[in-house]
């Protein structure tokens, strides 16, 4: 069935959708079941399934990091839902000592079964400990898979694989998304998706992630308007990572810029930079360009904050550097400004 | 009060306990056993009494001082002694070693190096167990140490909350690896602390088998009634250095136990009163005993000469 949904309506149904199926599902963290559900992506789990499936906890991401865990262990299939990425961090000595690496120590004998999801934040004066996306963290580590969804359709279908998946899996999703709408397909579930080409083109290979394939397609668009067709792809799940189709791109196009929402100091953009560069060595006819954050922490007021973080804008630019193009007069485009649909304050 | 039969079973898992360690001791020298070793001598009557008087199936987690509780719940020396060796045959196919020894299908289903980390792990188990409407039991065993970590305090408050059906064993030797708990405490009593939590709690001379299943007996009737977790305060004496086989009395930063101090301090030697009470005679004992060395000597032959893992093993056990 092919439904136009916002992002938070196909997690919550994702998720409810997996509860329906398996009885072994539940979904817990800290304000969950509350009258803001995750920013309604929780919405009618509680209603529908009562709070032995659906549950708040108290502020202790450490120990509820470790109770998914230990519950993963004993057959249950848990989320463990966060409504900030930054916050993870607390959880850290669950994550990359014990979740990572306790099937490898077990010589594969045990096996974790657990979601975390986690919102990246942004906007409204989020500032440095508000606004992580930590993919590239958690990615270091063997044994956890790391997933961002862009699309309401990813959104669905990748939370639902997620579940299913016997590995312990990280979904991000970040904030603005939330509002964004698409069509559906309830009953389209792969396993954990890798890259996608979200929009064709021959000029140039943009590998994004997250909010970033949103900046490329406006950079696209405006792109297009001076004869440049650039390929989007959005990585979606970054660990395990397949570059394959990144490597297939730019044997078409020659060029390649990695638009990461990310430091790129040590992260997930050097990983794919690295590898691509040994992989499309001679077809590369430019070194491979990236955008990212600023190498500082997150600031809160506007101004820094609009210089803070990569855009469509960072995009283009980068683009017509590999291209050798001279610089588009962006003066009357207008891009993407979130204050249209995020009114904050959280 | 114990049967000869009972006694004599739980006397053969504090000898199987106590001689694979002293075997452990021995062979560490010639250096094939690369694993650094947390020895539990004196420590071994806390998960032999606990887990007698758990009903089955039970599940436990445990530290990085996990010997005696490893084998207290499989009696495997086989894969513990090739997994101490590194070898395809240990239990985690040498990926474990000596400080992550689990035994799924026997109730042990993690233990770990990093203080405090498997308590969360035991509280998630119990939790699975309340979804499920089992009423099987979870314990927890963990050093006086891992009260100083956040975990720790975050799992019993959750435990609490919930009223999960899940025992808390500390295991008191006074030490965090050199530092006594009056350079660590900011409190008096752990006993007083846990009370102002819904929390039963007991206590009890670890070193004594008989004294400790008596007290978890009667805190488990207790949780039973009041639907509330448990914990279980329990002292022992750590006869050997934090990490390593050898005694380390010289470093200064505690006394050496005079040797009547050490009989007391020893659960072997204070569960032969009982044993004798039982009726059972010393040369009973030696039976059990001779048959435990020919174990542990035929598991530390077969661990030597088994293989190590091959190369492919390496990318193996990431994934399901």
């Amino acid at each position: 069935m092919n439904t136009i949904m916002t992002y938070r309506d196909a997690l919550a149904l994702a998720a409810a959708k997996e509860m329906d199926a398996d009885h072994r599902v539940f979904v817990f963290g800290l304000d969950v079941p509350d009258h803001k559900r995750i920013f309604g992506s929780t919405q009618g789990l509680v209603e529908k399934f009562g709070s032995s499936r659906c549950f708040g906890t108290p502020l202790s991401e450490d120990a509820m990091t470790g109770v998914a865990i230990g519950a993963a262990l004993s057959g249950l299939r848990p989320v463990h839902v966060h409504i900030r990425a930054d916050f993870l961090l607390l959880g850290m000595n669950q994550i990359a000592n014990v979740m990572s690496s306790l099937r490898y120590m077990s010589g594969g004998a045990l096996r974790l079964p657990l979601v975390i999801r986690a919102v990246i934040g942004r906007g409204w004066g989020q500032g440095a400990q508000h606004s992580k996306s930590l993919h590239g963290l958690f990615g270091h580590f063997p044994g956890i898979k790391v997933g961002l969804p862009t699309s309401p359709q990813d959104a669905y279908s990748m939370l639902r694989a997620a579940i299913r998946d016997d590995n312990p899996v990280i979904l991000l999703e970040h904030r603005w998304l939330y509002d964004i709408e698409g069509r559906v397909n309830e009953e389209y579930v792969p396993p954990l998706p890798g890259p996608a080409v979200v929009r064709a083109g021959s000029d140039a290979t943009v590998a994004c992630t997250s909010w970033m394939t949103i900046e490329a397609m406006k950079a696209a668009e405006v792109l297009e308007r001076h004869s440049i067709n650039i390929e989007v792809i959005d990585m979606r799940t970054v660990a395990p990572l397949d570059e394959g189709i990144v490597a297939a791109s730019i044997a078409k196009t020659g060029h390649c810029l990695i638009a990461d929402y990310d430091w790129l100091y040590a992260g997930f953009s050097a990983e794919l930079a690295a590898r691509l560069a040994h992989r499309c060595f001679g077809a590369l006819r430019k070194p491979i360009e990236r955008v990212g954050f600023a190498p500082v922490p997150c600031p809160t007021t506007r101004p820094l904050e609009n210089l803070f973080y990569p855009s469509a804008v960072q995009i283009i630019r980068a683009v017509e550097r590999l291209l050798d193009l001279d610089s588009i007069d962006l003066s009357q485009e207008s891009f993407y400004c979130y204050e249209e649909r995020f009114k904050g304050p959280f | 009060m114990l049967s000869k039969g009972e006694g004599l079973k739980l006397y053969r898992q504090l000898v199987l306990i106590r001689r694979a360690e002293e075997a452990v001791r021995a062979v560490y020298h010639e250096n094939d056993m690369k694993t650094p070793v947390h020895l539990g001598i004196g420590q071994e009557a806390i998960p032999v009494g606990v887990c007698h008087c758990l009903p089955n199936p039970r599940t436990a987690f445990g530290t990085y001082r996990n010997h005696a509780l490893y084998l207290a719940l499989t009696e495997d020396t086989d894969r513990f002694f090739a997994e101490l060796y590194g070898k395809e045959g240990g239990l985690g196919r040498g990926k474990a070693g000596s400080m992550h020894l689990c035994a799924p299908d026997q109730g042990l289903l993690a233990t770990s190096a990093v203080v405090a980390t498997t308590i969360p792990l035991a509280v998630g188990a119990a939790l699975a167990h309340a979804y499920r409407n089992e009423r099987q039991p979870v314990a927890v065993f963990f050093g006086d140490g891992a009260m100083e970590e956040g975990a720790f305090w975050e799992s019993l408050n959750f435990a609490c909350h919930r009223s999960l059906n899940i025992l808390f064993v500390c295991e008191d030797n006074g030490l965090a690896i050199h530092a006594s708990a009056s350079e660590r405490r900011g409190f008096s009593s752990i006993s007083d602390v846990i009370r102002g939590f819904r929390c039963c709690v007991g206590s009890a001379d670890g070193s004594d088998l008989v004294a400790v299943m008596e007290a978890t007996n009667r805190l488990h009737a207790e949780m039973a009634s009041s639907s509330q977790p448990g914990f279980l305060h329990l002292r022992y004496f750590r006869f050997l250095e934090h990490v390593g086989v050898n005694e380390d009395f010289s470093a200064g930063y505690r006394q050496a136990p005079s040797e009547e101090e050490r009989n007391a301090l020893d659960p072997l030697i204070r569960f032969y009163a009982h044993l004798d009470r039982l009726g059972c005679t010393a040369s009973e004992r030696r039976i059990i005993e001779t048959e435990v060395d020919a174990q542990i000597q035929r598991s530390l032959r077969s661990a030597k000469e088994g293989l190590f893992p091959d190369a492919a093993a390496l990318y193996e056990d990431v994934w399901v």
